[in-house]
């Protein structure tokens, strides 16, 4: 028997069948501590025109399903068990020109993180019509025609010229509508997007999710959608599953589980969303001294013609005890002026006091004594912690001298147990904890120089919702604890909302709105602002319908 | 664009001017007596004085090297003794031991080292890159494995070596092809390509092996990227994933190293110019050497800086040109 007539590995759904249908899948690794099972026994079914969202914080298994569904564990050494077939194709067993007619052909795969998904060196149009080919028995010039119109359908503006650029040319948001676009060059009948929205901002997440959205309807192809935002699922889904630990938690349509968690680990899970008519804190702590004050700061990069000017005119102020939100989209400059405030960037112009001083031009030696109580915890704190020291080590770096070698080890233990970390673990490296763990540990290197102010760079944008709460949570400990000033910079606004005393919102690189939380998020001022809020998305379905259909009337509150 | 080559080019001159400067100071550092040598054995020392001062030797340092750059930007003559002989600018000097023009002396030398250098270039850009190319598609066979040892074994093997070996089966044992001897291009093209098949394929295989290396690696580590999954996943072929995308990653490396190694033997491939009897650039810059004929030494040098400083210019250039990401500035 051939292996193309064998109805398992290649027929199509019979009538009345799901198009996708997984049945106890496993999926385990062998690592160097052993066996890993990521997934563990999932089932799930997905039929034409639907939208299933797999919810799962990291390590959770989602991704790994995906994955499964286009067979590319095989040739990796994971152990794939159980049953998956798509559109009668089981990917894990078929044979080689089959598996290859499935992945694109009939499920196609919308990447995360744009930026690595595509490949530099080539022409983006170039790069879908390979794709096309592969799937479509057409000409270069056919394809690359084909290639033009699913960019133009995607909302690539003057998509035949833009056809030729490099993925280096298209902004993120650009970069995620073409990946759209390859798969949709394709004509598969299921998309499988893995997490397509994460490194974006929310207006340009809304816009990706509503044209996912439109896609589906006008061409009937099933959606399953990766994801750790449920925000995200709430918008875009008609049945969720939740998963933990490689297991189904819960599963069922999108509203009823959203409104009515069964499982305790969804309602957990839905709690620690940052929400717009969530909580906020306490009211601000009573007016002080101002601690840090900038009047007019401006900075430019580069000089002469090819100046760019990242922050203009911004003037702020900050006293001990109190958090201001900085938030903005990418390339408002509210990392720009973040840096500034401490002093990592030197101000072209404008005033930047600290505690009555002008510090915005002093020299490097006469700023040595403001240096340790200016403080910066960076968004990545993989990346920003030394892979090859200790922990311990990297934080005690910042204990002021003095103390002598015993006085800091105690220190760095104390620093340790204040963030909720064991301080028996200073001897382990970066590598051995996890994301949250290691921003603990970057919030500790902060702590460690005695600071007054620290200015937190997207401190949780790259954490999930569980862990984001608990990192925000211990920051507004911290700071009551030690009468801190903080900066917190974001481009999530439910999260800067839930932390912020006041709340400043950059928009190329200006400040346009100033205020206290109450009045940025229930009266803004700001068209742009209102436009921010608009983009959030919500926890219920049918108000997210509600939002999209609005987005759809007025193009212009989606921003740019 | 302008600016990057402007920029580039003043560089290039303060490295060569560094480098004559170097050399200079070498010279008056090692033993050996120019005016001895090039007067010969029986002369007494009224006659190894004349030839002392007609060098121009009597001067101090500092002077004869400022003579030196006065002749490489406006030109010189020199004293034969008997006559003054114009050099026109670039002059880099005259032999101390023939006379000869060091600049012609070049000029005359540099065909054979250049065809030696850019045949060989050819060749280990074919089978070095062919190879790694292989061995990251065959990637956990025995091809690979074979491929491995071989370029182990190149890797190993001297160059000389190599070359003597080639010379006994190619010429002696099979009689494949005759001795070579060095036959200009402008000569007789096709004597010139058989004769020099020989010594490029040496000096090629040679290089090939850190190629291979260099390209297996490179695209090994490109086919871990996020885009090449993007396109797996869209059902390409692994060999297409390899020739058309993951290919593009070993370009930056291998055309920067193939620069540096291209400039340098512009410099002379001593052993393999030797070996093959080729009068090119290596050979002249050991006998310069081995004679303490310092004009001669700097001259070479500074031809050999000048081809790597423009090698890694031209690398640049296509890195940009295959790279739309880098800016030149």
């Amino acid at each position: 028997m051939t292996p193309t007539a064998d109805p398992r590995t290649t027929g199509h759904a019979p009538a009345g069948r799901p198009l996708v249908e997984v049945r106890d899948l496993t999926v385990e690794f062998d690592t160097a501590d052993g066996t890993v099972r990521a997934v563990d026994r999932l089932s799930l079914t997905l039929d034409a025109g639907r939208a299933l969202a797999l919810v799962g914080e990291s390590g959770s298994g989602k991704s790994t399903v995906a994955a499964a569904l286009l067979g590319l564990h095989r040739g990796t050494g994971a152990r794939v068990t159980g049953t998956v077939l798509v559109d009668g194709t089981d990917p894990a067993a078929a044979p080689p020109a089959v598996l290859r007619r499935l992945r694109g052909g009939l499920a196609a795969m919308v990447f995360q993180d744009p930026l690595s998904a595509l490949d530099p060196y080539l022409a983006i149009g170039d790069q879908i019509a390979e794709v096309h080919r592969l799937h479509h028995p057409v000409s270069r010039r056919a394809a690359r025609a084909r290639a033009v119109e699913v960019l133009d359908r995607v909302g690539i503006p003057d998509a035949a010229r833009r056809a030729r650029s490099r993925p280096h040319e298209f902004s993120g948001g650009m970069r995620q509508r073409a990946l759209l676009a390859m798969a949709l060059a394709c004509d598969p009948r299921v998309v499988v997007a893995d997490e397509p929205t994460t490194a974006l901002d929310v207006t340009v997440q809304a816009q990706i999710l509503d044209l996912l959205h439109e896609l589906r309807h006008e061409t009937g192809t099933a959606l399953l959608l990766v994801t750790h935002d449920v925000g995200v699922a709430a918008e875009s889904a008609d049945e969720v599953l939740v998963m933990r630990g490689g297991r189904e938690v819960e599963r069922g349509p999108v509203g009823r589980v959203l409104a009515a968690p069964a499982a305790p680990y969804t309602r957990r899970l839905l709690d620690a969303v940052p929400r717009l008519d969530g909580p906020v804190r306490p009211p601000a702590p009573p007016e002080g001294e101002p601690l840090l004050e900038a009047v007019g700061l401006r900075k430019e990069f580069g000089r002469g013609r090819s100046a760019v000017t990242a922050v203009t005119d911004a003037s702020l102020t900050l006293r001990a005890g109190e958090t201001l939100g900085l938030v903005g989209e990418s390339g408002s400059g509210k990392t720009t002026l973040g840096r500034m405030l401490v002093r990592l960037l030197d101000p072209t112009g404008g005033e930047l006091r600290y505690r009555g001083e002008e510090i915005g031009r002093l020299d490097e030696r006469r700023l040595r004594p403001f240096r340790r109580e200016l403080q910066l915890v960076f968004q990545d704190p993989a990346s920003s912690l030394n892979p090859r020291r200790t922990i311990g080590d990297s934080i005690a770096e910042f204990v002021p001298r003095g103390t002598g070698g015993a006085g800091t080890r105690a220190r760095v233990r104390d620093l340790l147990d204040r963030v909720g970390l064991d301080p028996d673990r200073l001897d382990a490296y970066p590598h051995e904890f996890s994301g949250g763990q290691r921003q603990r540990v970057g919030i500790a290197r902060a702590l460690a120089a005695e600071p007054r102010v620290i200015v937190c760079d997207e401190p949780v944008s790259a954490l999930d919702v569980t862990t984001q709460a608990q990192v925000t949570a211990l920051l507004c400990d911290l700071q009551a604890e030690l009468g801190l000033g903080l900066v917190f910079i974001a481009h999530d606004l439910a999260v800067v909302r839930r932390v912020s005393d006041r709340v400043a919102v950059m928009r190329a690189g200006r400040i346009v709105e100033q205020g206290t939380v109450a009045e940025v998020y229930d009266t803004p001022a700001d068209p742009y602002t209102r436009s921010l809020l608009a983009a959030v998305p919500a926890l219920d379905p049918v108000l997210a319908a509600e939002r999209r259909a609005r987005r759809a009337r007025h193009p212009e509150l989606a921003g740019i | 664009m302008t600016r990057y080559l402007l920029r580039r080019l003043a560089g290039a001159a303060l490295v060569l001017l560094a480098l004559s400067v170097l050399v200079y100071a070498l010279f008056y550092v090692v033993p050996g007596d120019p005016a001895r040598l090039a007067c010969g054995e029986r002369c007494n020392p009224a006659q190894i004085a004349q030839v002392r001062a007609r060098l121009g030797l009597e001067d101090g340092v500092l002077t004869q090297y400022l003579h030196f750059l006065q002749g490489v930007v406006a030109g010189r003559s020199h004293s034969t003794g008997t006559a003054l002989v114009p050099c026109d600018a670039p002059c880099l000097g005259l032999s101390y031991q023939t006379g000869q023009q060091v600049t012609a002396l070049i000029l005359e030398r540099l065909p054979a080292t250049a065809s030696l250098a850019l045949g060989a270039l050819v060749v280990w850009l074919l089978v070095g890159v062919g190879t790694g190319l292989l061995s990251a598609l065959r990637r956990g066979g025995p091809t690979e494995r074979i491929l491995t040892v071989l370029t182990l074994a190149g890797t190993g093997t001297p160059v000389f070596v190599l070359g003597l070996l080639l010379l006994m089966a190619v010429c002696a044992h099979l009689q494949w092809l005759p001795f070579p001897t060095y036959v200009p291009l402008g000569e007789d093209p096709e004597q010139w390509a058989w004769n020099m098949l020989l010594p490029w394929l040496t000096l090629g295989l040679f290089e090939s092996a850190k190629y291979a290396r260099l390209t297996r690696s490179s695209v090994l580590e490109t086919l871990a990227d996020d885009h090449i999954r993007t396109f797996r996943a869209y059902g390409a072929a692994e060999r297409t994933l390899v020739t058309r995308h993951a290919l593009r990653g070993a370009v930056p490396p291998v055309v920067a190293v193939s620069a540096v190694d291209l400039g340098s033997m512009f410099g002379g491939a001593v052993l393999t110019e030797s070996l093959f009897g080729i009068p090119g650039l290596g050979r002249t810059l050991i006998d310069g050497v081995r004679q303490v004929d310092l004009p001669v030494v700097v001259g070479v040098t500074l031809v050999m800086g000048a081809f790597v400083v423009l090698a890694g210019v031209l690398a640049d250039l296509l890195h940009a040109a295959a790279d739309r990401r880098v800016v030149l500035t």
